[in-house]
């Protein structure tokens, strides 16, 4: 795609104020009231067993209150009883964590949900009339019509007409974008309002699988299934609860052989402090909210596999234009040639830009006022705009009897010949010596009369090249994909610091690269938004897609960015990350809990019938009683004081895999043995203040 | 020789035999030795093999699965069968059908667990015909099972994992054959016995009785049962016996031949992968925790007898010696026996039950980590690879990546027979320990109380399991029950881990390769090894701490107290 044919192409990107859809999906803070309150109510629902099961480490919690529930019956005391409501609130705890997560979600998709209720539809009738239907009826293929303030009831195409469109409901971006018929723009999504112009749309869903049905049910987690990681890591899990059975179970004739007695009560709390309830209980808490993290920054990704695969990513295509430079050339440099002055270039070529609205247009304007202080002028109303086509390759301004173009070289080349002049061969040295360079020249004539030659240079984004050292350092191969020459290509690939490129780019070279990566074993992700992208966006292992870009795109691909920012790849490769090592860190300080729980619980245990065991009662607990109430009670809070990260993410900061792994071993692995020796304690030294067991 | 210099030549003799025996296996294995190739191709034409055909995992494992059962059933039937049999000059009758059967899937496991005396109980043909053949064919499956494993990591999109046939006739051919051929004539050269001719009866003319010494093919046998981490010896001693164990040279020796192969199969793993840094890195992991489980354990072995001490004798001018041989000392005999539980040998040349409170903690517990440190022949390195998986997929994740180890992405499935091949021990363990000291059968063994007592039931169910056959001693279990219930511990703790292995070896090498970057999480790097350590050292405390704290802990803080 050659970038001059981009010049048209709308772009909603940075614009300012927010809806207050965008409000609600990016202002709500991480403990709404609103949210907690519904979620509260929420955990009881959870405490069905039917949802249980799906969790085999709560579960476990779960039958084990049951147990001690009746025990506390049969053997009424304040320890059973204490016992039993503290490994009620465990898995409460867990709901209720999972509830949040889920809170959020519902939040959004409530708002969502209210845009889509009640639009009525102007559906076409086959002999050219309209009727009004409701939105719900529309299928698969009707026409419908879509005039100045009203809602596109469902998914199509532009099959007829231009229209400016609000996105906001669904992008939450207030500027409206452009959409007409054929193209790469033709896309329109159902629940956006048509701001101006008439558009006969060919519906492209079917009922209920509209992008915004889609995005509700995303959001809300309703069809959530567990994630390839998250299966693994349930799996091992429940290795570590199902190891802990056999270790409880035997330690009872294991004491009867000793001549100790050991209550079934004071054996589950032994249970429910070994098997790792803390990640167990915000397994799918850090899922659901490695979701949101995405969809706060307008990210829909079409599963949470796909956020995985972000995480496992080890080389990003970017598209050159909008991801490493700045969507849009802009004139660097004024070359006179012929013994024109560079003042007289620069001022015909401001005169040739009024009028054209093109960023690059006005990057010359701009320039003509920095260099030489030339300011706009108003036109008179005798000029005639001339704007760029693909057939002239150029354009310029016919005003008072002067004819002033600018475009490719070639072209200009072409029409100073047609207009009786002679191109001196200064032009196509010049025109060589900045191609080389990796800009664009763009040439300038006043009727038959060569001036000289813009430079149009690609400006790459501030602060990218250190993304991509970053991105170097999670050992992450970036590969600028432009449809420039190799020269050009090579240079703005130096000037971004990308790892590789690929020029002259077509969708078969690119689909050859995702290929040839994939079988080096490597995962790829990219961004693409038009319909020839779409083989290689399916083909990717993430693949996001462009809101703004074709359905067939948005359809192939596995996310959908809705402010359609290709830059926001890097981002998504960071909460994939960030996701797996939240829950490998929470893993870890689960496991690592264990310890402590040990020399709680097991002096506490036998040192009645052994009374050296004393000696490892090293948090000298006040009574065996305290020390497993202790212990219990640590096992439940730990849960709620880690809602906050699981909901969060673990801090994540772009650096090497040792690096990153030194960092969390150190916090949740020498972390997780360390903290809850001091906390059972303490807990111990209140409960034995209050004399509450 | 005294202690220090000891390791110093143990060391020597280990960087040597890991650094060409390892790399001689990888030859081996990767069927680039051929000296004995005349010997090799007729014996497949007889086995109706052929030695080019590549098997899945599931083929590879029913191949081993039916070999052992045809080898518990062959020596199981010699055992019942031995007065029948020639080669019996002590005119010994058939094994009983209980001890037969625990016997025969004893040494076919590779644990060598021996609920008799065996000069009281085996004949020459059952010794050298049933059990030295199990102790050289079951040593090999075990490597075949590592190789098989390691080429799983090794191969890239491959559907197969090797040939058992051949993996099985290599070893012993090539390996196994030639180095227990060299180590017996040493053991006989420094004294062990070698001989058919049968016991000889003297007349003690000073204190006036007559006495019967027993005699056999001794050497011959010792070698094998080191160097194949068996451990099975021919007298009731063992190690302790001086006709098997004769000089401080021969337990030197001995110590040398149950690590050589171990340890030299990290050099194997790391050549067979491309990369020799990762064997280094797993064999660091070993070496610290056996140093330091070697620390404590000579280091409660050099202190006083606290019995002893308690008994008013307070000033004791050597370490424990009770039940130790004195041409050994305190020291050494700890040496030989930490090495032996932290392979899954099971020799000893002294008496666990007299240990030390931590010696014997250290022994028990050598075997609980799961005997990775470094482990039988073969079992050791794939044990710990399964815990390897373990630890990269808990630090992979740590470092933002769907976890990968040597470039194979460990997933549900990968997690799934890790999982299964980690906890078959200690739950096995702790079941029929549970079952042992809950019914009467199982009671009445120990003879001690207390929790010297449960510390020798536990013992036994740990070293069956861990197919160790080191035994705590002071537990009388040639019964019915003990016979019974160990074979369960015997066949669970090799099988139900060896097809896990090798279906982890399918699954593995079915895989494409990741390409290593930046974003990697190395497994050749002191993190990792630190990393690994942590997850054999966690597991195997969070499983067994409850049970360890009920028997060797008490004892050690009841400070000599008897129960």
């Amino acid at each position: 795609m050659s970038d001059l044919d981009n010049i048209s192409a709308a772009k909603t990107v940075d614009s300012g104020s927010s809806s207050s859809v965008k409000k609600a999906r990016q202002g709500r803070s991480l403990f709404d009231r609103q949210i907690l309150g519904q979620a509260f109510a929420e955990a009881f629902k959870k405490f069905d067993p039917r949802v249980q099961i799906k969790n085999p480490v709560m579960f476990v919690v779960l039958i084990g209150t049951v147990v001690t529930f009746f025990e506390s019956i049969a053997h009424p005391s304040i320890f059973t009883w204490s016992v039993t409501i503290w490994l009620a609130l465990t898995v409460l705890f867990a709901n209720f964590a999972e509830a949040v997560a889920e809170g959020r979600g519902k939040a959004q998709a409530d708002t969502l949900r209210r845009m889509r209720t009640e639009t009525e539809a102007r559906r076409l009738r086959e002999d050219g009339t309209e009727e009004h239907v409701p939105a719900a009826s529309l299928a698969k293929g009707d026409l419908v019509v879509c005039e100045t303030g009203d809602i596109i009831p469902s998914d199509g195409d532009i099959i007829e007409g231009i229209a400016s469109v609000d996105e906001s409901a669904i992008t939450g971006e207030s500027a409206p974008v452009i959409r007409e018929s054929g193209g790469d723009r033709s896309a329109v999504t159902g629940g956006t309002k048509v701001l101006s112009d008439r558009i006969v749309v060919k519906i492209t869903a079917e009922r209920g699988q509209t992008f915004l049905d889609r995005m509700i049910s995303l959001v809300e987690g309703a069809q959530r299934q567990k994630t390839p990681n998250e299966i693994a890591l349930t799996i091992l899990l429940a290795a570590l609860t199902i190891i802990f059975l056999p270790v409880v179970v035997a330690l009872k004739p294991f004491a009867h052989f000793s001549g100790a007695d050991v209550s079934v009560v004071v054996l589950i709390a032994l249970l429910v402090c070994l098997i790792p309830t803390t990640i167990g209980a915000l397994l799918s808490a850090i899922g659901i909210a490695g979701m949101d993290r995405l969809v706060q920054r307008n990210v829909l990704a079409m599963s949470g596999r796909a956020v995985e695969a972000a995480g496992d990513v080890q080389t990003l295509l970017l598209d050159k234009t909008g991801t490493i430079t700045l969507g849009n050339r802009m004139a660097s440099r004024f070359i006179p040639i012929d013994g024109h002055s560079e003042e007289e270039l620069a001022g015909v070529a401001q005169l040739a830009s009024l009028a054209d609205e093109t960023p690059e247009g006005r990057s010359i304007v701009v320039l003509a006022k920095e260099r030489f202080g030339i300011r706009e002028r108003a036109l008179g109303s005798e000029h005639v705009f001339v704007p760029f086509s693909a057939q002239t390759r150029m354009s310029g301004i016919d005003l008072d009897g002067r004819e002033i173009r600018k475009g490719a070289t070639e072209a200009i080349k072409r029409w100073v010949v047609a207009q009786g002049g002679s191109p001196s061969s200064d032009l196509d040295h010049v025109a060589d010596q900045v191609a080389t360079a990796g800009a664009t020249p763009l040439a300038v004539a006043d009727g038959s009369t060569l001036l000289g030659i813009i430079e149009l240079k690609d400006v790459v984004k501030k602060g990218i090249r250190e993304r991509f050292a970053q991105m170097r350092s999670l050992g992450i191969r970036t590969v600028m994909i432009t449809g420039d020459n190799p020269l050009t290509a090579a240079a703005i690939a130096q000037e971004a610091g990308v790892d590789d490129y690929l020029a002259e780019a077509t969708p078969e070279t690119k689909m050859a690269l995702i290929k040839a990566e994939q079988e080096g074993g490597k995962l790829v992700a990219m961004t693409g938004d038009g319909t020839n992208d779409a083989p290689a966006l399916a083909q990717a292992d993430v693949g996001v897609a462009m809101n703004t870009g074709t359905t067939a795109a948005k359809e192939a691909g596995n996310m959908v960015d809705l402010d359609s920012n290709p830059t926001k790849l890097i981002e998504v490769v960071e909460i994939g990350k960030q996701l797996l090592i939240t829950r490998g860190a929470l893993t870890t300080f689960s496991i690592a809990n264990d310890v402590a729980k040990y020399f709680a619980i097991i002096p506490a245990l036998f040192v009645t019938t052994y009374p050296q065991l004393k000696a490892l009662n090293i948090m000298s607990l006040h009574s065996p009683q305290s020390a497993i109430l202790s212990a219990v009670i640590f096992n439940a809070l730990v849960i709620v004081a880690l809602i906050p990260l699981a909901l969060r993410g673990v801090r994540f900061k772009p650096s090497s895999a040792a690096a990153i792994l030194r960092r969390n071993l150190m916090i949740y692995g020498v972390g997780g043995i360390v903290a809850p020796f001091i906390f059972i304690k303490i807990i111990d030294l209140i409960l034995t203040a209050l004399h509450a067991y | 020789m005294g202690f220090l210099w000891t390791l110093v030549a143990l060391v020597v003799v280990l960087a040597i035999a890991w650094r060409f025996l390892g790399q001689y296996m990888a030859a081996v294995y990767e069927g680039r030795v051929k000296w004995a190739a005349f010997v090799e191709r007729p014996f497949y034409r007889l086995m109706g093999v052929d030695p080019e055909a590549e098997q899945s995992w599931q083929r590879y494992a029913a191949s081993l699965i039916v070999f052992s059962g045809i080898a518990i059933l062959a020596t199981y039937l010699i055992l019942r069968t031995q007065a029948y049999l020639p080669f019996n000059p002590q005119h010994l009758p058939n094994v009983t059908p209980a001890l037969a059967w625990n016997t025969a899937v004893s040494f076919v496991t590779n644990t060598n667990w021996q609920n008799y005396s065996g000069e009281t109980t085996m004949s020459y043909l059952s010794q050298m015909g049933a059990l030295a053949v199990q102790n050289f064919v079951s040593a090999s499956v075990g490597i075949a099972v590592a190789v098989a494993l390691i080429r799983g990591f090794s191969r890239k999109g491959s559907k197969t994992i090797g040939n058992f046939w051949t993996d099985l006739t290599r070893g012993i051919l090539y390996i196994l054959l030639p180095i227990s051929f060299i180590g017996a004539i040493i053991f006989m050269a420094q004294g062990a016995l070698q001989t058919l001719g049968g016991p000889v009866h003297i007349h003690d003319v000073l204190n006036g009785f007559n006495q019967t010494i027993p005699r056999g093919p001794v050497a011959s046998q010792e070698a094998i049962k080191q160097l194949g981490t068996n451990g099975g010896g021919f007298f009731n001693a063992n190690g302790a016996d001086p006709f098997e164990n004769p000089t401080g040279l021969t337990n030197f020796l001995s110590i040398s031949l149950i690590l050589c192969i171990p340890v030299g199969l990290t050099y194997t793993f790391g050549k067979m992968v491309g990369s020799v840094r990762q064997g280094v890195a797993i064999l660091a992991a070993m070496a610290i925790i056996f140093g330091a489980w070697l620390a404590i354990g000579t280091f409660a072995e050099h202190q006083a007898n606290p019995a002893v001490t308690a008994a008013g004798l307070t000033h004791q001018t050597t370490g424990n010696m009770e039940g130790k041989e004195v041409r050994f000392g305190d020291t050494s005999s700890a040496l030989y026996n930490v090495v032996s539980t932290q392979t899954s040998t099971g020799s000893v040349n002294s008496a666990n039950d007299s240990y030390n409170p931590m010696g014997g903690f250290t022994t028990m517990t050598g075997m609980m980590l799961g005997e990775v440190t470094p482990g039988g022949v073969g079992s050791g390195i794939y044990t710990i690879l399964i815990y390897a998986i373990i630890a990269v997929f808990i630090g992979g994740l740590m470092v933002g990546r769907t976890p990968e180890y040597l470039g194979k992405k460990i997933q549900a499935a990968e997690v799934k027979l890790a999982a299964l091949g980690t906890l078959v021990m200690p739950i096995t363990v702790l079941i029929l320990t549970a079952i042992a000291v809950s019914v009467h059968a199982g009671q009445v063994a120990p003879l001690n109380k207390g929790p010297h007592g449960f510390s020798e039931i536990l013992y036994s169910f740990t070293s069956v399991t861990n197919n160790n056959g080191s035994a705590f001693a002071g537990l009388s279990s040639n019964t019915a029950f003990y016979n019974i219930i160990q074979t369960f511990g015997f066949l669970l703790g090799r099988f139900a881990i060896i097809v896990p292995a090798l279906a982890l070896a399918g699954t593995l090498a079915a895989k494409n390769v990741v390409p290593a970057s930046l974003g990697t999480f190395r497994t050749d790097k002191p993190i990792f090894v630190g990393l690994l350590i942590g997850v054999i050292l966690i597991v195997g405390a969070l499983t067994f701490f409850p049970a360890v704290s009920l028997g060797p802990i008490v004892e050690q803080l009841s400070h000599g107290k008897f129960f």
